[in-house]
């Protein structure tokens, strides 16, 4: 506190009493470079895995290439690999531009970078070998598991630490959201993998049967609150603003939108266990948590299209600002989508079907991608000392092939969803089951495929980004901005 | 559901943490003043004109700097 005291609107001040010079974007470009290659290994897993559900014979008969131990690769290294980089880039950076300071501490940062990726290399070799916990969202072992709290913990120190020394009195609200996410994910993580080792690389969770569900859901949706929803309306708040070059349309409302969203996230994730062993009234709480964030998402959701009132002809030239609104509308679909899903009698249906599937791609592909991607256009270039990514054409291309791959992908489940989810509930007047497993199985194959394309077409936008990066890259040079002297609000 | 003793509680103090929070970040007029904000940020210039090497960065000068982005960024 002294700190934030000694700070306070003393322009060229620390509490060290020597001014720093520059920003530290070394960390941010680190994450950035990381955000596009763990992209395209996340999303070529993905295909692979997604090409296996039509042609099972494409594991070669090996374990290690088997769906049941590339689907979580897939998972951790789009969520936490992918999604985890963009979001440190972008925390790292926006916490030092917006508190006008460079990073607490440039060795924790270099720790952080260096440390998650070791945690996301161990993944890497850990899964295909076939070392889990079999917790979804949270298959890495314990040696992993205290691993990545210990980098989680030095994150947690360089970024609020970079809040206490910062130079601005207010603390813009994107830091808010980056906040609340490396704080919650600390405890999400800490509890859900309570666990107990018996060899180095096998342990049981320290709760079972259904009290072991209730924990991993709670992680497990709150993970997507905390880790894919509000570090990434951190960006929605920084990055659609910049880019657009206009302040977020209601200030007022993001700040609103933060604290509605932090006090309802918390008790959403029974809804993952509707109609299990899990006591109906929790079951119902989960459901009822999950209706009520339908306001703040669209709260927010709304704030941040509207920032382009009075700009919207900027989405016809921009390609970064497309993907950046876009991605935002499909939040909105996303949310909308969500809250609905967890209502007790259309989960009856959707559950368990690959309507699930298709509503977390909407929410990864079309929000966490695309937003993290508009980002990383944004940065990339500011990085390394160019004004702009080596081709706006190429951005425009990769945009477009995104949304269609997205939209094949999404639909092309939807539909697959709703058929099964028909087709297993459909019953003969003896009550015998209409259909059996298989057939359903078998009606579901061109459904896979137009979704196979459509991860395709989304891989060839990663490969076209990664020529794009390769290419500014090149021709810039890294550059650590100056810090501004203090202006007047 | 011996687990909920600990979840609902766990969630109870998060939320009341939450709260005190909120309190005490409005004590110290973090929400005084809910406009300015959102324009200093656009107004924080982040664009690449000098160009400085990582270790030679010298602070471009304020007035320089102001100079650009009141022309940039508060077109009438």
């Amino acid at each position: 506190m002294n700190a934030i005291a000694a700070g306070l609107d003393l322009p060229g001040t620390t509490s060290t009493g020597v001014p720093p010079q520059t920003y530290n974007y070394r960390v941010v470009r680190q994450f950035a470079v990381m955000t596009v290659i763990w992209g395209i290994v996340g999303m070529v897993v993905g295909v692979y895995i997604a090409a296996e559900l039509i042609w099972p014979d494409l594991s070669l008969g090996l374990p290690w290439l088997g769906y049941g131990r590339l689907r979580p690769l897939h998972t951790n290294a789009v969520i936490f690999a992918f999604g985890g980089s963009a979001l440190m880039a972008t925390s790292y950076y926006v916490v030092q531009r917006t508190c006008q300071t460079r990073v607490f501490s440039d060795r924790l940062a270099s720790l952080h970078f260096w440390g998650y990726q070791l945690v996301i290399l161990l993944a890497a070799i850990t899964l295909p070998l076939g070392i889990t916990t079999s917790k979804e969202y949270a298959e890495l072992e314990w040696p992993i598991d205290i691993l990545l709290a210990v980098v989680w913990v030095i994150y947690a120190i360089n970024f609020f630490g970079t809040l206490a020394i910062r130079r601005v009195r207010h603390i813009y609200v994107a830091n808010w959201f980056f906040a609340a996410f490396v704080l919650t994910v600390a405890i999400l993580h800490i509890v859900n993998s309570a666990e107990i080792p018996v060899t180095l690389w096998k342990s049981y969770s320290a709760y079972a049967g259904a009290q072991d569900a209730m924990v991993e859901w709670w992680y497990g949706h709150n993970a997507v609150g905390f880790f894919l929803t509000a570090g990434f309306l951190g960006m929605m708040y920084y990055f659609i603003p910049k880019q657009a070059g206009r302040p977020v349309y209601s200030y007022r409302l993001s700040v609103v939108h933060f604290w509605a969203l932090i006090f309802t996230y918390m008790w959403a994730g029974p809804h993952h266990l509707h109609y299990t062993a899990l006591p109906d009234w929790t079951q119902s709480i989960g459901m009822v948590f999950s209706l009520i964030l339908l306001a703040p998402s669209w709260g927010g959701m709304i704030n941040g299209i509207m920032t382009l009132s009075g700009a919207w002809d900027k989405l016809r030239t921009d390609p970064i600002l497309k993907f950046l609104v876009v991605s935002v509308s499909f939040y909105g679909m996303a949310t909308f989508e969500g809250p609905m899903m967890s209502i007790k009698t259309v989960n009856a249906l959707s559950h368990y079907t690959d309507w699930g599937i298709g509503h977390v791609h909407s929410g990864a592909l079309g929000w966490v991608a695309m937003i993290s991607i508009g980002s990383m256009y944004y940065l990339i270039p500011r990085l390394w000392g160019r004004d702009q990514m080596h081709s706006i054409a190429a951005i425009s291309l990769h945009f477009w092939v995104t949304t269609i791959g997205v939209v094949l992908y999404i639909a092309s489940m939807w539909i697959a969803g709703v058929m099964e989810g028909l087709m297993w509930r459909a019953m003969n007047a003896d009550g015998t089951l209409t259909y059996a497993f298989v057939e359903v199985v078998k009606n579901t194959y061109p459904y896979y495929f137009v979704r196979l394309v459509g991860g395709l077409v989304v891989l060839s936008g990663m490969f076209v980004m990664a020529w794009n990066t390769w290419k500014t890259i090149r021709a810039g040079h890294p550059v650590d901005a100056p810090i501004a002297a203090l202006h007047p609000a | 559901m011996d687990v909920l003793v600990i979840l609902i509680p766990l969630s109870v103090v998060l939320a009341l943490l939450a709260a005190g929070m909120l309190v005490l970040m409005s004590q110290h007029g973090q929400f005084d003043d809910l406009e300015s904000p959102g324009f200093s940020v656009i107004a924080d210039d982040d664009r690449n004109p000098p160009p400085l090497d990582v270790d030679q960065g010298a602070p471009a000068p304020a007035a320089q700097q102001s100079a650009a982005l009141n022309k940039e960024h508060f077109k009438p």
